[in-house]
């Protein structure tokens, strides 16, 4: 098999019809390799969101071929082939730590004894053992990130996909939040799709970086972002980094000059 | 003990501010039937004898509690017993109440799930709370007479008719409570339409549910009383209340109603109850 976990060709997704259609994407071509950690990047309204849900069958496009782990993306979420992070944590405030990673398990039909064992192990990728008692309102906004985080681990996808999942929390538990998750891409050698508009972000946690830009939202440039790996947050002050940092920006510039 | 009086000085106030009207509505509305049962008699005596008549137009707050503690330590048995006539309310109340539960959060889940429901069903729900049970009340009776049913059940229906309203809207809110991103997680798991309900819907109700429930419970003890009004009831208070009111006997109307008070906010502390049992289940939070 083929190591390749997503293909688009030609994709495009319409939103509305008539004189109210959204162009929301046109011509993507973008073909994503197992164990790589793509990052989408662009300004809003350039498709970003729209891609990855549409990865997830989330969304239904209306041209082009789509395909993940070689299939469609809807057998796909029905092989519960990815885990998905969404922009805000989405727990449920019912359900305390563990049984909110649980949730998806619980769904799955794994038995009772394993569930535990697989929140458990979760929840220490996720440095949060010791908070699985407690409910999401008791915990901080990055900490809720990071239970989502393993709630979306807990069935070992082999894909993951994330949506902005640390725009909303404060730059020093987001640099925190981009050490640990990129401990944990290199660990575990899963893919990963992840959506931001934080240029270091996408630098600083990619093999290569999708620059889109909006009305429609198209690929403007793929950039390699072949830094040493393991990545310390000091990397983000070598040149190496600031050089595809300054490629991004230029890319984003020239996508959005004849928009 | 400063907090404690913060807290309860308002409350104080309030209470005392209310007897002082009710002493005095009482006052005036007495003084004409004592000075016409004693004429002549000094003013300061006529005061004290207007609180104090066997039926007052306006019964004093003394008189009522007293009413009230009498007819609650009547032996149970005594048709006089305010404690026999508020447990046949409630028992009705009660199994009104259930009736409703049941059937109020079945139509809500039915008007969630299916969209003929919402269409052909909400409009009639709201209709049937136009309609005043009152008017309703002896029909039902009747018909249910008829069928053979008489005694808790026509009664109970009458209770759960008002009372199941609060429980629909509470519940169809409810349901319909849970957000586009937790619709979409349970998408990305794949999960089919028992687990949204089941997993997200049906909690997330919680929320929403007792509010409406606090109100049922009220309502359900209105309802048995209104039931009881029409039909001829023997016992239970609102056949008290008609009976007081038919031979003109106040204190016991006013006794009566006191007791239906205390049952509704009884009713009300149940539903409080039962909503702090799940907030502890949930670690402190509905």
């Amino acid at each position: 098999m083929a190591p390749v976990a997503v293909v688009a060709n030609g994709l495009s997704l319409t939103f509305g019809s008539g004189a109210e259609a959204t162009q929301a994407l046109e011509g993507v071509d973008l073909t994503i390799l197992r164990g790589e950690f793509v990052s989408l990047i662009g300004p809003s309204g350039c498709g970003k969101t729209t891609l990855l849900r549409a990865i997830a069958d989330l969304e239904r496009p209306t041209g082009g071929t789509l395909l993940v782990n070689g299939m469609t993306p809807e057998l796909a979420r029905r092989q519960r082939a990815y885990g998905y992070v969404f922009q805000a944590p989405a727990l449920y405030p019912w359900r305390n730590v563990e049984r909110n990673v649980m949730l998806p398990l619980e769904i799955m039909g794994v038995p009772r004894a394993e569930r535990r064992e697989l929140s458990q192990r979760n929840l220490q990728l996720v440095g949060l053992a010791e908070v699985a008692r407690r409910f999401p309102w008791q915990l901080s906004g990055g900490m809720q990130q990071r239970v989502s985080i393993a709630r979306a681990l807990s069935f070992s996808p082999s894909l993951l996909l994330m949506d902005e999942p640390f725009g909303a929390l404060d730059e020093i538990t987001r640099d925190g939040l981009n050490l640990h998750l990129h401990e944990l891409w290199r660990s575990t050698g899963m893919t990963i799709v992840f959506v931001t508009h934080s240029i270091p972000e996408a630098v600083y946690l990619s093999t290569r970086i999708v620059v889109m830009s909006p009305q429609p939202g198209r690929i403007v440039e793929v950039i390699d972002c072949d830094l040493e790996s393991p990545r310390p947050l000091e990397i983000r002050e070598t040149a190496a980094f600031a050089a595809i940092g300054s490629q991004v920006r230029r890319a984003l510039h020239s996508g959005t000059s004849h928009g | 003990m400063g907090e404690a009086l913060r807290r309860t000085l308002p409350v104080i106030v309030v209470v005392f501010g209310l007897l002082v009207v009710w002493y005095g509505a009482a006052i005036v509305a007495d003084l004409p039937a004592a000075q016409a049962a004693a004429p002549g008699t000094a003013p300061a005596a006529l005061v004290g004898a207007a609180l104090a008549l066997e039926r007052p137009l306006v019964p004093a707050p003394h008189q009522v509690a007293a009413a009230l503690v009498g007819g609650i330590f009547q032996p149970i048995t005594s048709p006089h017993s305010l404690v026999y006539h508020a447990a046949v309310t409630a028992s009705s109340a009660i199994v009104g109440f259930a009736i409703a539960f049941v059937l109020g959060i079945a139509l809500a889940i039915g008007i969630v799930n299916v969209r003929i429901f919402d269409r052909s069903i909400m409009p009639w729900i709201i209709a049937s709370q136009t309609v005043p049970a009152l008017a309703v009340a002896p029909m039902v009776v009747v018909v249910l007479g008829n069928a053979g049913l008489t005694g808790l059940l026509p009664k109970a229906l009458i209770a759960a008719w008002l009372s199941f309203f609060p429980i629909v809207t509470s519940m169809v809110a409810g349901l319909r409570s849970p957000e586009r991103l937790q619709l979409d997680l349970l998408r990305t798991y794949c999960a089919g339409s028992w687990d949204v309900f089941a997993r997200l819907r049906w909690p997330a109700s919680m929320a929403f549910l007792f509010p409406g429930m606090k109100i049922a419970a009220t309502l359900a003890v209105v309802g048995a009383i209104v039931a009881e009004l029409p039909t001829g009831a023997q016992a239970g208070l609102g056949a008290r209340l008609l009976g007081a009111s038919y031979y003109g006997q106040t204190l016991q109307l006013w006794a009566a109603l006191a007791m239906a008070s205390l049952l509704a906010v009884a009713a009300v502390a149940a539903a409080d109850l039962a909503r702090a049992v799940l907030v502890q289940a949930r670690g402190g939070r509905l």
